[in-house]
């Protein structure tokens, strides 16, 4: 494929699939084409020994031992946050919390700076296409202190409505906004939004999940206060994500989860909190995933984030454009259509089969979609379907796997044609 | 690896493209429930007119993906005019066979791992069906419960798939949940 990107050389493809081992795996008789990397990206082998190296070789709790492995695994895992820290722009490793996922950190604030600072006279707002993980934590506010919580709706387009920004952020103290809708792709003008925001005296939360595996960040550009990212949807393991927030900002904010790590001092009437970041991480860290997701940056930073982007975003192109050709008006695509203005991700609905029904017949020429809500109940009702099929792309993919969902889509006529 | 074949028997597909008692009732005097299922979104509305112990009348509404639509279009068949010990009866012998426990004592179908790959899961818990704990197959709970499964039968592919077990008994569930407010009204 050819694609330039604007930092990196373009994307081999070709050898990158070779770094990933699942993409060997054959299901139901023909070649693995994974394209569920919203859901979860697969890992390279650089990640997987990384793991396992760990694990022979450093393994022991963090900020605890004396002893040399246990100051070894210290410095991997302080490592891996400076690691994660320069790959989305921040000034420095203590403004990175590590949880276990975007959505836990989320929570963090919505628990933690939320129910400080947000009560039955304050106002938040947040979109209609966030993840549930965005979009309950307010919910829940709600229901508890009576917090406003104003949505900026979606418009038939398949962007956020902006007319009335302005009006909605009027006396908000939160903005919570997707930089990239893991449903539609749509990529909302999160500068433009936070800096709206930002003059009604609004701090503004990005959720990344969606954004940082895929595009060069930088929480500065983005004019982030608070930024949710997660480590399985960028090439790392499960169970670690973290919360980006400037760090007087984190500095204000009371401990969320305690117990051990998070502490400075206990006695039987009180407790001390220790500094930030480790203020927010309770009890014993995810060390070996973190080692993992450290990999990950490396290998997504070695490819270049423009270069990644450049790839995606073409072969995003791709797809929309050799789905139209084949189907023309028997398939839809939600969502915006240009795409440079998209994430790599293209929800579509072909006649009237059930995206159920369509994932089932991809299963079956090995190819992986998502169907269903996608965490996105309200989204969904705005776009009036109960489900949608959702392929997405990562930096194993190439338009021979886009070839492959284009015909077998076309297999479901012999069952629901 | 069970095909797609043994999925969408033509009756099933028969049933989609042609959903029996398919409306709303007004409710009262009918009864309402609602069924989501939380992980694709289907969601299913019966409707049941009961007088006395009879089922007088079924309505199915909502919206799902081919299996959920098409076993709750059989499962209104079935259970339209029976009484609701009947019915009661049907959804016994239908969680049973929508059981893998009691697949596995039917020796049906192939290991449920597929390709055999270590650790690929046996959907057991995941996608099985946690509505029964009988460990008879649906064919011995019909016998024993003297229920004729008729086309019903044809949704026991679905076993073979254990992800879409919940799309078939989505309905079943719902109709439970009818049953149940119905007798609190009796």
């Amino acid at each position: 494929m050819e694609v330039t990107g604007q930092g990196g050389a373009p994307l081999d493809v070709a050898r990158i699939k070779k770094d990933f081992p699942i993409l060997d795996r054959r299901v139901h008789g023909k070649r693995l084409v994974y394209l569920d990397s919203a859901a979860s990206s697969q890992k390279p082998l650089s990640v997987l020994e990384a793991m396992t190296r760990y694990y022979e070789t450093t393994h022991a709790n963090v900020h605890r031992g004396v002893y040399q492995i246990a100051q070894e695994a210290t410095e991997l895992y302080e490592q891996a946050r400076a690691k994660m820290a320069a790959f989305i722009g921040a000034s420095g490793p203590d403004e990175v919390v590590f949880t276990k996922n975007a959505t836990e950190a989320v929570n963090l604030v919505a628990y933690s700076w939320g129910r400080a600072n947000l009560g039955p006279d304050d106002a938040l707002v947040t979109t209609e296409i966030e993840h549930h993980a965005n979009f309950v934590p307010w919910l829940q506010l709600r229901q508890e202190r009576g917090t406003d919580v104003r949505v900026l709706r979606l418009q038939p387009d398949g962007f956020l409505d902006l007319s009335h920004a302005e009006e909605l952020l009027q006396g908000a103290k939160l903005l919570a906004v997707t930089a990239a809708s893991n449903v539609l792709g749509t990529l909302p003008p999160v500068r433009r939004l936070a800096d709206i925001a930002h003059a009604a005296g609004a701090l503004v939360l990005v959720d990344g999940a969606q954004y940082v595996p895929h595009l060069p960040t930088d929480v500065g550009e983005l004019g982030a206060d608070f930024l949710a990212f997660t480590g399985h949807k960028m090439l790392g393991p499960t169970g670690i994500g973290g919360l980006w927030a400037r760090r007087e900002l984190l500095e204000s904010m009371p401990p969320f989860l305690t117990g051990g790590e998070m502490i400075r001092d206990v006695r039987l009437d009180g407790f001390l909190a220790n500094d930030v970041p480790w203020k927010f991480e309770a009890g014993t860290p995810p060390i070996a995933e973190a080692v993992g997701l450290a990999a990950a940056v490396d290998y997504l930073s070695a490819l270049g984030m423009p270069a990644v982007r450049a790839h995606e975003e073409a072969l995003t192109s791709y797809a929309m454009s050799a789905l139209h050709e084949r189907y023309g008006e028997h398939l839809v695509i939600h969502g915006p259509l240009p795409a440079h203005r998209r994430a790599g991700i293209v929800s579509f609905a072909y006649k009237d089969v059930h995206a159920h029904d369509m994932s089932q017949v991809l299963d079956q020429a090995g190819i992986c979609v998502r169907a269903g809500h996608h965490c996105a109940k309200p989204l969904m009702r705005c776009l009036g379907v109960g489900a949608t099929a959702r392929a997405s792309f990562s930096v194993y993919n190439d338009e021979a796997d886009v070839d492959a969902l284009v015909d077998a889509i076309g297999q479901a006529d012999t069952l629901f044609g | 690896m069970p095909g797609l074949e043994d999925l969408y028997r033509e009756i099933i597909l028969d049933h989609y493209r042609n959903p029996r008692n398919r409306g709303e009732l007004e409710s009262p005097p009918a009864v309402r429930a609602e069924g989501f299922n939380p992980l694709c979104g289907d969601e299913i509305v019966v409707y049941l007119a009961v007088d006395g112990e009879q089922i007088t009348d079924v309505k199915i509404a909502g919206q799902g993906c081919s299996i959920s639509q098409s076993s709750a279009s059989m499962m209104s068949a079935a259970v339209k005019g029976k009484t609701v010990a009947q019915a009661r009866s049907t959804i016994k012998a239908f969680r049973a066979m929508m059981s893998l426990h009691g697949r596995a004592l039917d020796g049906a179908g192939d290991g449920p791992a597929g390709d055999g790959l270590i650790g690929a899961g046996d959907g057991q818990g995941v996608g099985g069906d946690q509505g029964t704990d009988d460990e008879r197959s649906g064919a011995e709970v019909a016998a024993a419960e003297g229920v004729v499964l008729g086309d019903l039968e044809a949704l026991q592919g679905v076993v073979k798939f254990p992800v879409r077990i919940k799309c078939a008994t989505l309905s079943w569930h719902t109709l439970a949940q009818a049953l149940d407010e119905a007798a609190t009204r009796a």
